[in-house]
């Protein structure tokens, strides 16, 4: 194989990929073309089944049994990688081009140590001893900021936490110096602060080590953040490629124009500009319209324009270099730099308290059966799940409880389900301590006004049974209807409130996409006309464009029903536009509490700045302060004595931080900082995201 | 790591006592039932009263099962009805008998099925695995009884090769056992060489497979170093609990065969009601059996990093 | 998105629907040739069990004439009216066919009761070790264990030996042998179904602990329990033939496959029809079970 250094690293030119079912060809990607320049870092964002994953394992000549590549060229530095032996490709992965996955715990073998791992890497591909690559191994441990490279070498996978994992894993596949590396999501399993730091790294390693990159992602915030360009795909198209400056600013293609308009920017607000879901559905791939493929949906349609032949890419001009479109009707809109917004909405009167938790206390016992643990007598252990929770919702009202993994939330979300009961402390909800009854003990009616809505949209419903059978065992379980012609109305009446055909009655999930599957979960949630609903991270499983539509749903039902929203996310940007107030947490304690404006200008507890600066906004006007924390989360079973923070504040002032639990400050009436630093020094604090005002901004017309 | 292990011995010590209180109950619950047995249903039942307090049968339940447990600890197990000499005098050569028939049966079985296991697994859908697959589902369909027949049709009747029968009446002759193991083989590779297939196809889909292809490394070292090391954990506990199996295979084919071993003698014993016999042998085997189990435990953690070092 | 405006109509949880949907479902078969001839044996030796008073020329236990060979001719007598021995006659004189047709419904009644006995108990037992987790899983599993631990055949054996052969004891044998491996299987199902969502729905609405169990969890472990108990159905048929083959069997004058096979063995060299005809129907039956097992294991797979 001969490189040709001169050439673009890589250089795709109409790629059509297929894959060969029982049910005929079914085509992944269509009329692919990319070019990527040494240093450069390329975007591929899309939501799912828009092929983005596909290219990446094309280029890697890795589809699969029944997938290949039915024609196209895509060339690697000249050598065009469709043309290659087996063996001439063997030697390119890993060395040439390498790759980073989704899921880095899957990715690793657990029966081999991480050294052993990363070690094979330049010994299969250069030659070198065990020594040798035990120390570049080291070296590039410490480049990914893994503390303690020895230790991690000798570690098994399971042994480090999912963020390290990560950085194992890029470290494997820089260690042969790649020219090209292909990211695959590389951080949607990871918590938000651990993303934030995965994000920079993979910005930084780009420059430091000269790698080209591609990066995949369904989040255009990730990507305004890591890469240089920009392509958008549709259902198996690019629809639209560009710098990310020139693509941000001014969208051309109708679908990049209402994705973003999807997405909860911080221009957004859910009653005066709320977001704008894109009506229609994805089309089925052997189901795909002739023209484009985007046209259905389209709010500027052109029948007998748009759908009457195949489009190619045209370019834009009069804007930056490169900034390509696949539509015929482009030069006729303006979007005028704003992004969509649906029409406005009546805010919701706020009314008297319905949730009152004080002082709410959840304890676990675990038995250690470590020998340690039984010679010393300390073999129960207590894991404080949730401690001293002091916050209340009213009527009609928003109040997002935000955390990361290990939090808490969840638990708190069983005891006010009754799943659990409190330890200590009171959850009054409409009066009645709740924490201290569990559901087995409550009535149907109390049951019935309080329900929640679960994230996952494959597991919400029993797929088993009929959606009919499903929501009307609810109605019948709590006591809404009892005669049978009624249950069904009742079924009836709430398919239509989620906006789902009568007839999905008889229908059963597997029928129903992700998005339809979660409306069934509200309807469901709402069958018995609670006063609050608990909704944990609904949208999170979801499309960009699905979760818009699931998520102005529930507003909307919120509204008419006033019914009280307790919203459980780590996501900021969606809490940001939802709620009206918030609740941070971190270990099973509030770190912070108050209103959605409070919590995102300073005063800031430390870990609110921190989460604040990993939210990815794909808004490119907006700056924000970087922050990005060190250290490990500790254990549940063993929480600092004192602020649970501490481990990784990068605030730490110093020892009373270990030592002591800091007392709750309050900032205002109803804004809560728990944390030792004075609150006039907090105040002083900058802003961490600061959104320019729309006079200010560079680009928009008002 | 310690402490599992102890755990696991433990366990094993619970389970052989209560296993031994069942049998015991079971058996002996019924004292002139046991009188009968031991001297004859002819027997008058003056004599069977004799014997019954010579014996030590009046006590008290628990006392008679603590001296019979003492006793089988130190590996008196009485005399066999039967045979009327002490029971381990019967028992332990035909032990040996069946230890070499099951010896020679997994020194064979086990290289063919895991052999042939990884190779149908590591291309699953293809035309080996699919001629692999079958193959084991037929032979697993087919009892031992069956097969024997049919083996012996094939071998003794037709072909006339091999004798009909393994009693060892000259002294030992491999030829005698090649029949027994090939049945005990026929029946049993089908199985583990499924379990391997089905752990090698699942190891194969995984995606730290998917990355060491993408790594760039040979094929070969993708299948050894890192496929290997995964699939063969299961099979590993599975072939463990083959020894239980075999025990209850070889019964079959020692009393088709006419083959003096441990499994032959089981039965007998209990057609012709050898109580102590009986209660011997079963100790036995349930040592043997949760013996290796016991071994596959700690073996299948030992083997799992996971496990091991969490 | 189109609404429909017709109301449907509630589908009826008929014995009729759910008739249609198993049906549909061995229609799936079709795209797994396995299955089908798993499927063919299998309702093949169904039809001759059901049909036996019909198909079986002679009666199983007359002693006729003995040691004929295949195809000789039964030329009548006082009682029994003429005919063939297709199969021939054993050596007591009675004829093999018949003794295969009917000892195919002696495999085919006992089998799926004792099956049926085993998954009853194995299911109940799983569900509750699985949903429940605390005191009642360590005990349940540890008596699973114990009777596991035990070589089965020594099993049996043992308990046959000591109480006596009777249909009753067989099946409670089989049932007592079987519903810890089951319970096991369902147990792991249950402890990875019970963290779904749906479960945890129907939990935060106080639905009792046996509705979610029988209800909202049992019908989605359905696929993995319906190959196993294809496949069980297979050992129990072995283990079945095993003990008549040992003398432990249902008494006779039942015929029994495994029986069959014992008492004609040693007149293999000179008459084999009598000993290859059963070998050859309890092989095709327990394959047939096992190959449909293995055709609807793929079938679930690619759903």
């Amino acid at each position: 194989m001969q490189f040709d250094e001169n050439a673009p690293v890589l250089e795709i030119k109409n790629l059509n990929l297929s894959y060969w079912t029982r049910a005929g060809e079914i085509p992944a990607v269509i009329d692919f073309s990319l070019t990527l320049y040494k240093g450069e870092s390329i975007g591929l964002v899309g939501e799912s089944g828009c092929g983005k994953s596909t290219v990446a394992m094309a280029i890697m000549q890795y589809m699969g049994g029944n997938g290949s590549i039915k024609s196209g060229s895509i060339k690697f530095k000249g050598v065009e990688l469709n043309d290659l032996a087996p063996e001439e490709l063997r030697q390119l992965r890993g060395a040439e081009i390498s790759m980073i996955y989704q899921e880095p715990f899957a990715a690793l073998n657990p029966s081999l140590t991480l050294g052993t791992q990363m070690k094979e890497v330049p010994i299969t591909h250069e030659g070198i001893t065990d020594r040798e690559a035990h120390d570049r191994a080291v070296r590039v441990l410490g480049d990914v900021r893994l503390p303690d490279p020895e230790r991690v070498m000798a570690a098994y996978p399971h042994q480090i936490s999912g963020g390290q994992q990560q950085r194992v894993v890029i470290a494997m596949a820089l260690l042969s110096n790649p020219s090209l590396l292909l990211l695959d999501e590389p951080t949607t399993a990871l918590d938000v602060t651990v993303e934030a730091g995965i994000t920079k790294l993979i910005a930084d390693i780009s420059k430091q080590y000269g790698t080209s990159q591609i990066y995949i992602s369904h989040n255009l915030g990730l990507i305004l953040e890591v890469c240089d360009r920009v392509f958008v795909m549709y259902s198996g198209e690019v629809v639209e490629e560009g710098t990310i400056k020139s693509l941000f600013t001014w969208p051309k293609h109708p679908y990049t124009h209402g994705l973003f308009g999807c997405i909860p920017l911080p221009t957004a607000d859910k009653n005066a500009a709320p977001l704008k879901p894109i009506r229609g559905q994805l089309p089925l791939p052997h189901e795909r319209p002739t023209g484009c493929n985007f046209g259905p949906r389209c709010d500027f349609f052109a029948d007998g324009r748009c759908n009457s032949r195949d489009i190619g890419m045209t370019s834009v001009t009069g804007s930056a270099a490169d900034h390509r479109v696949r539509c015929v009707r482009w030069s006729e809109l303006d979007f005028a730099g704003k992004v969509a917004h649906g029409e406005k909405k009546l805010p919701i009167t706020i009314g008297d308290t319905v949730l009152e938790v004080v002082g709410m206390q959840k304890y676990y016992e675990v038995h250690d059966r470590s020998i340690a643990a039984i010679i010393t007598g300390r073999s129960a252990r207590l894991v404080k799940a949730n401690e001293a929770l002091n916050f209340d919702a009213r009527e009609g009202e928003t109040v997002a409880i935000v955390g990361e993994s290990g939090c808490g939330k969840s638990t708190f979300a069983k005891v006010l389900m009754g799943l659990e009961t409190a330890t200590a402390g009171e959850v009054r909800y409409l009066g009645t301590n709740i924490g201290a009854i569990p559901v087995r003990q409550r009535t149907p009616k109390q049951i019935g006004s309080l329900q929640m809505v679960f994230q996952n949209p494959s597991d919400t419903l029993n797929p088993s049974h009929t959606i009919g059978g499903q929501i009307g065992r609810v109605i019948k379980k709590f006591g809404v209807e009892s005669d049978k012609v009624k249950i069904r109305e009742r079924v009836l009446e709430l398919l239509d409130l989620v906006k789902l055909p009568r007839d999905f009655y008889i229908r059963r999930p597997r029928q129903l996409s992700g998005g339809q599957k979660q409306r069934i979960g509200i309807a469901r949630a709402f069958a018995g006309n609670p006063a609050m609903v608990i909704a944990d991270e609904p949208v999170s499983a979801l499309d960009v464009s699905v979760a818009a539509a699931v998520t102005e749903l529930l507003t909307d039902i919120q509204r008419e029903h006033k019914t009280t929203l307790l919203f459980i996310s780590h996501d900021l940007s969606v809490v940001r536009y939802l709620a009206d107030r918030i609740v941070v947490m971190y270990l099973g304690q509030i770190m912070e509490r108050g209103t959605t404006d409070e919590i995102f200008q300073p005063p800031y507890h430390p870990y609110t700045e921190a989460l604040l600066s990993a939210v990815p906004i794909a808004d490119p006007e907006v700056t924000k302060r970087e922050i990005v924390l060190e250290g490990n989360l500790p254990s549940v079973m063993n929480p600092p004595e004192g602020c649970p923070f501490t481990t990784r504040c990068q605030h730490k002032i110093g020892s009373i931080c270990d030592e002591e639990r800091p007392a709750v400050q309050m900032a205002s009436d109803g804004h809560a900082i728990a944390c030792h630093i004075p609150l006039d020094e907090l105040r002083q604090a900058e802003p961490v995201i600061a959104v320019p005002k729309a006079k200010e901004r560079v680009n928009v017309t008002s | 790591m310690l402490i599992f292990i102890a755990k696991r011995f433990g366990f094993m010590i619970v389970t052989m006592l209560v296993v031994s209180m069942l049998l015991f109950l079971l058996l002996e619950i019924n004292v002139d039932g046991v009188a009968t047995k031991v001297l004859g249903p002819y027997s008058s039942q003056e004599s069977r009263e004799i014997w019954l307090q010579d014996n030590g049968y009046r006590d008290p339940l628990v006392l008679r099962y603590t001296r019979w447990l003492g006793n089988a600890a130190v590996g008196d197990f009485g005399d066999s009805v039967r045979f009327k000499v002490p029971v381990g005098d019967v028992m332990w050569p035909r032990l040996w008998n069946t230890a070499i028939l099951g010896f020679w049966t997994f020194a064979i079985m086990i290289p063919l099925s895991l052999t042939l296991g990884v190779l149908a697994g590591m291309k699953e859908g293809s035309k080996l695995d699919r001629v692999i697959s079958v193959t084991g589902i037929a032979t697993t369909s087919v009892p031992e009884f069956a097969s024997a027949v049919f083996l012996s049709a094939i071998f003794v009747f037709w072909l006339k090769w091999l004798p009909g029968t393994s009693s060892m009446s000259g002294g030992f002759s491999f030829k005698e056992l090649i029949l027994p193991i090939m049945v005990l083989v026929l029946y049993d590779f089908g199985y583990v060489a499924r379990m391997t297939r089905a752990s090698m196809a699942e190891v194969m889909t995984t995606h730290y497979i998917r990355t060491a292809v993408l790594k760039g490394l040979p094929y070969r070292q993708v299948i050894i170093k890192h496929a290997l090391r995964n699939a063969l954990i299961a099979p590993f506990t599975v072939i463990m609990l083959q020894v239980n199996w075999l025990l209850s295979g070889v019964i079959v084919v020692e009393f088709f065969f006419a083959y003096k071993g441990f499994g032959a003698l089981l039965l007998e014993a209990s057609l012709n009601q050898d109580i102590f016999m009986i209660e011997a042998c079963a100790m036995v085997a349930v040592f043997v059996a949760v013996g290796t189990q016991t071994i596959a435990d700690i073996g299948y953690t030992y083997l799992n990093p996971r496990i091991r070092f969490s | 998105m189109a609404e429909a405006t017709a109301t449907p109509s509630m589908p009826a949880p008929t014995f009729g629907a759910a008739l249609m949907r198993a049906i549909r479902s061995f229609a799936l078969l079709r795209e797994s040739w396995v299955g089908m001839i798993g499927a063919i044996l299998v309702f093949f030796w169904i039809a001759v069990a059901l049909l036996a008073p019909l198909l079986a020329p002679f009666d199983p236990n007359a002693t006729l004439i003995p040691m004929q060979t295949p195809g000789a001719v039964f030329p009548g007598n006082a009682t029994v009216p003429a005919g063939t021995f297709w199969l021939g006659t054993d050596q007591l004189g009675r004829d093999i066919l018949s003794r295969v047709i009917w000892g195919s419904q002696t495999v085919l009644i006992y089998a799926p009761l004792a099956t049926l006995s085993a998954y009853t108990v194995g299911i109940l037992m799983g569900l509750a070790a699985g949903y429940h987790r605390g005191w009642m899983d360590d005990l349940l599993s540890r008596v699973a264990d114990i009777i596991l631990s035990f070589p089965v055949l020594v099993l049996y054996i043992i308990i046959i030996a000591t109480i006596g052969a009777s249909g009753v004891v067989i099946i409670v044998a089989i049932t007592f042998a079987s519903a810890p491996g089951i319970m096991r299987i369902v147990r792991g199902l249950v402890l990875d179904l019970r963290n779904r969502d749906y479960v945890a729905a129907a939990q935060t609405r106080g639905e009792s602990a046996w509705r979610i169990m029988l209800v909202e969890i049992l019908p989605n472990a359905r696929g993995p329990l319906i190959v196993d108990a294809c496949l069980r159905l297979g050992y129990v048929i072995i283990t079945i033939g095993v003990l008549g083959f040992l003398g432990l069997g249902l008494p006779p004058p039942d015929p029994d496959w495994g029986g069959m096979i014992n008492e004609t063995r040693s007149m293999a060299m000179a008459f084999p029809h009598m000993v290859l005809y059963p070998c050859f129907a309890i092989s095709s039956l327990i394959l047939g079970f096992n190959l449909l097992a293995d055709g609807l294991r793929e079938v679930s797979l690619r759903d």
